[in-house]
Order: C-alpha cells, then sequence, then structure tokens
C-alpha cells in the first residue's frame, strides 16, 4: 500500500491508512481536537490523491479495528458480500467515485455494490468526493423503509414532528403536536425526548401520542427518545410504543459509554417485534453524529468522519426505520462553523444512503457555533436536493427543551412547495382529508393547532 | 418585544386574574411573562389565580413572542386588524399557554410571519451573547464557595480544547487538597460552564434547597467550591481527589432561545477518571420557566439519597431498580 506522493518538489508521507484518512477530510475542528488533521491544505489535498489511488482490497487488508477488538468493526465486516466485493475489490476509490457518479449507474447499481463495500470504503470514497458529488450521488438511492407507514419514495419528504417540552408537560407536548401536524409534519414519526428518562414519564409520553395518534388516525408512529432501557421497560409494561430508539456510536467503547451494546440493540428489536404497536418490518430508530466518539474519548485515532460511516454499517445491521445524524448537536469543538456543519451535513447523508439507510437529517446548531438559522436553511436546501428522507422539525425551529435549533415547520412545508415534493403518500392523503394540504400545498386553513381541538 | 406588546399581554393576564381574584399565592405556578430582551427582571411572575395546575408542574405562561392579534389572523384573506372570532382565540390561547414553543404563530404562504421571524432573530441573538460571561462574584462569597480553574484559558480554548475543562489546574488541585474535607458521603460543585447567566440566577435557590434537603436526610457534606469554565466531566478529577461517593453538578446549560439561564445538576456515583458517560445522571432545564430551582434543590436530594441506597447512578441505577 503506498501511502506517500510528491507534489511541486514536495513529498507527503503518511503513517498508516488511518492517518491517512484522518487527513484527507476536509477541515473539521473535531479532528484537529483528535491531533490528526492535515497540517496544511496541500497536505490535506495530498491525502486525498494518495487515497483515491488505493485499491479497495488496501482498505479491507487494513482495519483499522480489527473485528477481534471491537464489535462494531465486526458487525460491519460480517455484512460484507464476498461476491460483490471480489469483483470490485480491485477498483482503487478513484473509480469507485466515477462509478458512483457515472450516468450509467442506476440506484439499483448501487444498492448492489453497497453490499460488497464496508464503512472504511463508503467514507473514504466520500472524502474524494465534492458537495455537488455527494448530492448528486445520494439523490440516486432510494430507500424505502415501513413501520406503520412507508416512507422515503422518491419525489416525497418526510418530518419527524419533535414537540418536545421543557417539563414534559404532556398538554404542552400536545399543544406542538397540533401545530406541527397543522403544517403537515410529523409522517416520519413523532418523536419526543423527554427531560426526565424515567420509565414513567416514558410511558406517560408514549400514550399520550399513541392515544392522540388513535384518536385523529394519524397514519404515522410514535417515539420516546429516552434510553433504549428506560423504553425497554415502558413497553414491557404495557406502554404503546411504534419504535424504540437509541443513539449509537461508531466503536464498541463509545457505545458502552451510551450504556449500549449490539446485544441489547437486539433484544430491543425483538422486543419491538413481540410487544411494539408498530406494524413493521422495520422498528428502529438511530440517531448518530461526528465527533461522538472524541467527546467519549473512544475514537481510537480515527477521524470522526470515518467513525460517522461506521455508525451506518453498524447500524444497517439491525434494518432501523429510520436514521438521523444531529449534524450540528454537538458543538463547535467538533464542528466549528456553518462551513463545517454544511459539509458534514452533506457527507454523513450520502455515507448513510450508501449503506442503504433510510437517512434523515437534525440539520441543526447550538448557540456557541459560529452559525444561524439561515445556514441550516441553506442545507435544508441542499439536502432536500440530495433525496434526503426526512427532517427534524420543531416550533419555529427552536427546540425549547434541548436549547438547540434546527428546523421549522414552516421550513419543511416550504422546502416541499419550493422543490415541488410531497409528504409520504398516507399522510399525504391525510392532509388532504383534514383540509390541511391541497396538491402539495398548504391551505388556508393549515398553520391553525385548533384544527384539533374539539 | 416592544414595551407596549409586554403591557397588553400583562393586561391581558391580569384581567383574567381580575375575574377570578379568589386564590391568589405567590407559589411557582404563577403565571409568567416573560421578556427576552429587557435586563432583568425577565420574567415577571404574575400571582396565581385563574390557571388550576392542570399538570403536576403546572407552569403556565403566556411568552411575549407572538402578537396575540396576528397569531390567528393568519388567513391571507383576513385583513390585517379583523378582530379575531371569540372561540377561536380562547382555544388558541389554550393551547400557547401550554408552553414556552413558539406556537401559534400563523404564517405568510409557508414562511413565517415578519415579526415571529425577527423575534426569533433577536432571541438567537441574545443567547449568542449571553454564551460564557462571568458569575456574580458576591455571589459567591455569599454562598461560601471558592473558586478554582480548570485548565482552560480563555474562551477560544475552552471551545477548541473540550479536554481542558474536563481537568483542573495544578493551582486548583492544590487548593482543594488544602480546603477541602476527603471523603465525604456528597460533594457539591458548580460550574459555569456555557452560562454565568444560568449560576447568576439559579444558583442560590437551589443550592440552599439542596443543602437543606442533604441536611434532613442526615447526609454527610463534603466543602463546596465553584470551578470556573468546567465540563460536565470535570466531576471525575474531582471525584478522583476527594473520594466522595457522590458528586453533584450543578452547571450552566448552552444558552437556549427560550432561555439562556438554563441550569443543569449532573449526578454521579464514585466518579473517577474511568467512569463512562452513562453512568452519569441529569436532571436538565432547571430556571424559572422549566423545574423551578427550589424545586430542583429538594428533588436532587431525594435522587442523591436514592444513588446512595442503589451504590449506582445512571444507567447501573436503572438496571439495580429493576
Amino acid at each position: 500500500m503506498k501511502l506517500s506522493t510528491t507534489h511541486l518538489g514536495h513529498t507527503y508521507q503518511f503513517q498508516s491508512l488511518k492517518s491517512l484518512l484522518a487527513k484527507a477530510n476536509e477541515e473539521k475542528s473535531g479532528d484537529r481536537l483528535a491531533g490528526i488533521a492535515a497540517e496544511s491544505v496541500q497536505e490535506r489535498i495530498a491525502a486525498k490523491e494518495i487515497l483515491s489511488e488505493l485499491t479497495l482490497k488496501d482498505i479491507r487488508d487494513h482495519p483499522l479495528l480489527p473485528p477481534e477488538e471491537d464489535e462494531v468493526s465486526w458487525v460491519i465486516e460480517s455484512q460484507v458480500n464476498e461476491k460483490i466485493y471480489d469483483a470490485i475489490k480491485n477498483w482503487s476509490v478513484a473509480e469507485l467515485r466515477e462509478y458512483i457518479l457515472a450516468n450509467e449507474t442506476t440506484g439499483e447499481d448501487l444498492k448492489r455494490i453497497s453490499r460488497g463495500l464496508n464503512s472504511e470504503m463508503i467514507a473514504g470514497v466520500a472524502k474524494i468526493m465534492s458537495d455537488l458529488d455527494l448530492i448528486f450521488a445520494a439523490n440516486k438511492i432510494e430507500v424505502l423503509t415501513k413501520c406503520n407507514i412507508t416512507i422515503g419514495q422518491k419525489g416525497t419528504l418526510s418530518s419527524r414532528l419533535q414537540p418536545n417540552h421543557p417539563t414534559d408537560s404532556v398538554e404542552g407536548m400536545i399543544a406542538s403536536l397540533k401545530e406541527g401536524l397543522s403544517y403537515g409534519i410529523g409522517d416520519a414519526v413523532i418523536g419526543i425526548n423527554p427531560v426526565e428518562e424515567s420509565v414513567e414519564s416514558v410511558k406517560r409520553m408514549l400514550h399520550a401520542t399513541h392515544d392522540f395518534i388513535e384518536e385523529w388516525k394519524v397514519p404515522t408512529q410514535n417515539c420516546v427518545l429516552a434510553h433504549v432501557t428506560a423504553q425497554m421497560k415502558a413497553i414491557e409494561q404495557g406502554a404503546p410504543a411504534d419504535m424504540i430508539f437509541q443513539s449509537i456510536a461508531g466503536t464498541e467503547t463509545a457505545n458502552r459509554s451510551f450504556g449500549i451494546d449490539a446485544k441489547i440493540l437486539e433484544e430491543a428489536n425483538e422486543l419491538a417485534k413481540t410487544q411494539g404497536t408498530g406494524t413493521g418490518p422495520q422498528r428502529l430508530y438511530f440517531e448518530t453524529g461526528q465527533g461522538s466518539e472524541l467527546s467519549a474519548e473512544a475514537h481510537h485515532d480515527i477521524d470522526q468522519m470515518t467513525l460517522e460511516s461506521r455508525n451506518y454499517g453498524f447500524a444497517r445491521y439491525y434494518d432501523p426505520f429510520i436514521v438521523n445524524t444531529v449534524v450540528g448537536f454537538i458543538g463547535p469543538e467538533y464542528l466549528y462553523n456553518n462551513k463545517q456543519v454544511l459539509r458534514a451535513g452533506l457527507e454523513d447523508h450520502f455515507m448513510g444512503k450508501m449503506h442503504l439507510i433510510p437517512m434523515g437529517v437534525d440539520i441543526c446548531y447550538t448557540n456557541h457555533t459560529k452559525a444561524d438559522q439561515n445556514d441550516m436553511e441553506d442545507l435544508g436546501v441542499l439536502l432536500t436536493t440530495a433525496g434526503v428522507n426526512f427532517i427534524i422539525a420543531t416550533p419555529m425551529g427552536d427546540d425549547c427543551m434541548l436549547n438547540y435549533q434546527s428546523m421549522s415547520y414552516h421550513d419543511v412545508a416550504t422546502l416541499r412547495q419550493t422543490f415541488n415534493k410531497r409528504p409520504s403518500p398516507l399522510f399525504d392523503k391525510w392532509l388532504e382529508q383534514m383540509g390541511i394540504l391541497e396538491n402539495g400545498m398548504l391551505t388556508s386553513r393549515a398553520g391553525d393547532p385548533t384544527l384539533f381541538t374539539r | 418585544m416592544d414595551q407596549a406588546m409586554i403591557e397588553k399581554i400583562t393586561e391581558i393576564v391580569v384581567s383574567k386574574l381580575n375575574d377570578q381574584p379568589e386564590e391568589k399565592t405567590s407559589s411557582q405556578e404563577g403565571v409568567k411573562v416573560w421578556d427576552y430582551n429587557s435586563e432583568k427582571p425577565n420574567v415577571t411572575q404574575v400571582s396565581n389565580g385563574s390557571r388550576q395546575a392542570e399538570e403536576a408542574e403546572g407552569k403556565a405562561k403566556i411568552s411575549t413572542f407572538h402578537t396575540p392579534e396576528k397569531q390567528i389572523d393568519n388567513k391571507e384573506t383576513k385583513a390585517p386588524k379583523q378582530q379575531p372570532d371569540k372561540e377561536v382565540w380562547d382555544d388558541l390561547k389554550q393551547l400557547t399557554n401550554k408552553t414556552p414553543a413558539r406556537i401559534g404563530v400563523g404564517r405568510a404562504g409557508p414562511r413565517p410571519k415578519t415579526n415571529t421571524w425577527l423575534q426569533f432573530r433577536y432571541d438567537h441573538a441574545a443567547a449568542v451573547d449571553a454564551v460564557f460571561g462571568k458569575v456574580d462574584e458576591s455571589l459567591l462569597e455569599d454562598l461560601d464557595l471558592f473558586t478554582v480553574k480548570t485548565k482552560v484559558t480563555d474562551k477560544e480554548s475552552y471551545i477548541r480544547r473540550p479536554d481542558y475543562g474536563r481537568r483542573l489546574s495544578d493551582e486548583a488541585k492544590k487548593e482543594i487538597e488544602g480546603r477541602c474535607r476527603h471523603a465525604p458521603q456528597v460533594q457539591i460543585i458548580v460550574s459555569d460552564g456555557l452560562s454565568s447567566k444560568a449560576i447568576d440566577e439559579n444558583l442560590e435557590d437551589v443550592y440552599l434547597s439542596l443543602q437543606q434537603s442533604l441536611k434532613s436526610l442526615g447526609l454527610d457534606v463534603g466543602t463546596p467550591f465553584f470551578i470556573e469554565k468546567g465540563r460536565v466531566a470535570i466531576m471525575d478529577d474531582v471525584g478522583e481527589m476527594l473520594k466522595p461517593e457522590v458528586i453533584v453538578l450543578l452547571v450552566g446549560e448552552r444558552p437556549g432561545l427560550v432561555s439562556a439561564e438554563s441550569m443543569s445538576a449532573y449526578l454521579c456515583y464514585k466518579p473517577r477518571l474511568d467512569t463512562i458517560e452513562s453512568d452519569r445522571m441529569v436532571v436538565s432545564n432547571i430556571h424559572r420557566g422549566g423545574i423551578p430551582p427550589v424545586e430542583a434543590g429538594a428533588y436532587l436530594g431525594s435522587v442523591i439519597e436514592k444513588i446512595l441506597d442503589y451504590e449506582a447512578s445512571g444507567v447501573e441505577l436503572v438496571k439495580k431498580e429493576g
């Protein structure tokens, strides 16, 4: 494996594949924090050039974290289809990029080669792709999943309705839920982050959302985003949950810091199947985000983008209904400003789709990041054109419980109208029946939460 | 939000209160009118009268980020000054009273109304300006908290180097060594984190009620102190030095739009350098519009008691509870 190159008389030498992958990244504060970022812009490009010439076999033969030492690696490795891998293993990363972008290569073709790729290869190719490459390629891939309803169809833009409340007040949560539905939000999930992660609190929120969904016959699914163990207990005690949620990470040690491992996720999936209220076949919901492994000091000197890709390889094993990166939530320590958040959002979405993940994005930022709402709107536009499965939406983009800003109910409605996108079909039909949407446009009744006051 | 609007909303609240004058208390369950822009006080508390506790929390608020007329006046066909249908108005108010979330705000096509948008921008601007800041030293003196530093030297290094915020400076270690009692049952530490305002506004109430609660539970509390620019995992460094059974860290959260003064309490059983995140527990959203500081202090006491009973915190505690 060749790890050096000469450009304009200067020789660039890299220590390992791990270091090369890190230095080939676009600028990220998290890679600098980890002490693994490129020292100069030229070194960054040199790393990209060397990476482009490596073969897929080079990458597979030099695992960053061997499967014997890390169960996430093991889970990813166990999914590689050897026949498909054999057919493409001598491709360079550059050839993979050009295959992905070729007009002759369809979404179905990409789905096929996806089975022969591991997460490091997918991260590798994304590192030599431009923003528009990432958008163009991701837009080829249609990933459909179904829990109670099917989402992900071409031409649709789904959304998670996130009606959080600072004290977990059920009435307060329902008020935000009504507002969101009146803008046509919520077909991916009605998902609440509880302040208090107790089993009692989870049960209360599950019952409240389930009852509302039943009463108004809303074609969607509910979820309360507490720790997986709390949700499992709530379900065992009879609470109605369509899906089980968990935050995941790209290494076993980082997952352990979240209080999870591969086994507990399997148990959760099984429980959702036997005691959950979701129809299926997909019943899990995962959240990810660049930087979480480093934040838990469990990154093994691997860069945050490659680790993020490993999240999707790990997630794929469990066949989730939805996955989203919470791209700007982690803060400027890992993604310093609007430019870094935007790039990461496009990378995550593409890498997720290349893993055949039903990929959504929480397009967001915190108040100590150098970004504002305009930047989120910009990324919303880019991801909509990239065919993102769903976007997270909160009232006016302000999550009054988690203290960060995401996209708004208005934003999702605007993106749909601007790009001629529709909600997923069953939800679209329900919105028409409710008089909220007509041919994809908000009606005069839309935006009024008292529609749901009886 | 302009002064006229605040007065108008206050008037609405007060006139409603006057309809039912019988229950006047100054409890935490009053109606709050939030003003995001002026200096203190930024919450006007109107004593409770009209609102029964719908929830255990029952903290109804009327937020100032939407204008009453415009919120229902969202049909493009309506004239701008038309009086809203009273029934719709009441229905809408019932919803907006339940949450500080920006709902019932109407729209212009699919976009927000101009005033709603500008209010949002105002609030974001305030939150950005509230990041960091300096804690009122007289408050720390009053509560008898001495101050130590982490390895962080300035704002930029706080952001760029989270690892610095997780470790005490050498001087800090010396000072803690000299002034703190070793191996108490409970160690209270305080840090400004990303919001000094959170400490200024909430610390006194939370701290005093927590002390009282721990005292009534008969728990042995160590020597508390304040850590400048700390992160959550600073408790591990402190735990390693002082070997308490439980640490409770009161820390300023990153400022949000609804509140730039929200505080969190992180709790951990025997935090040490090898502690993992899932062993920590957090009670977040402690501020006047969230979990009231006085109640939070008392509640934390009961959580600490539970942690000591089970000798575990976080996911481990959930497991042991069975």
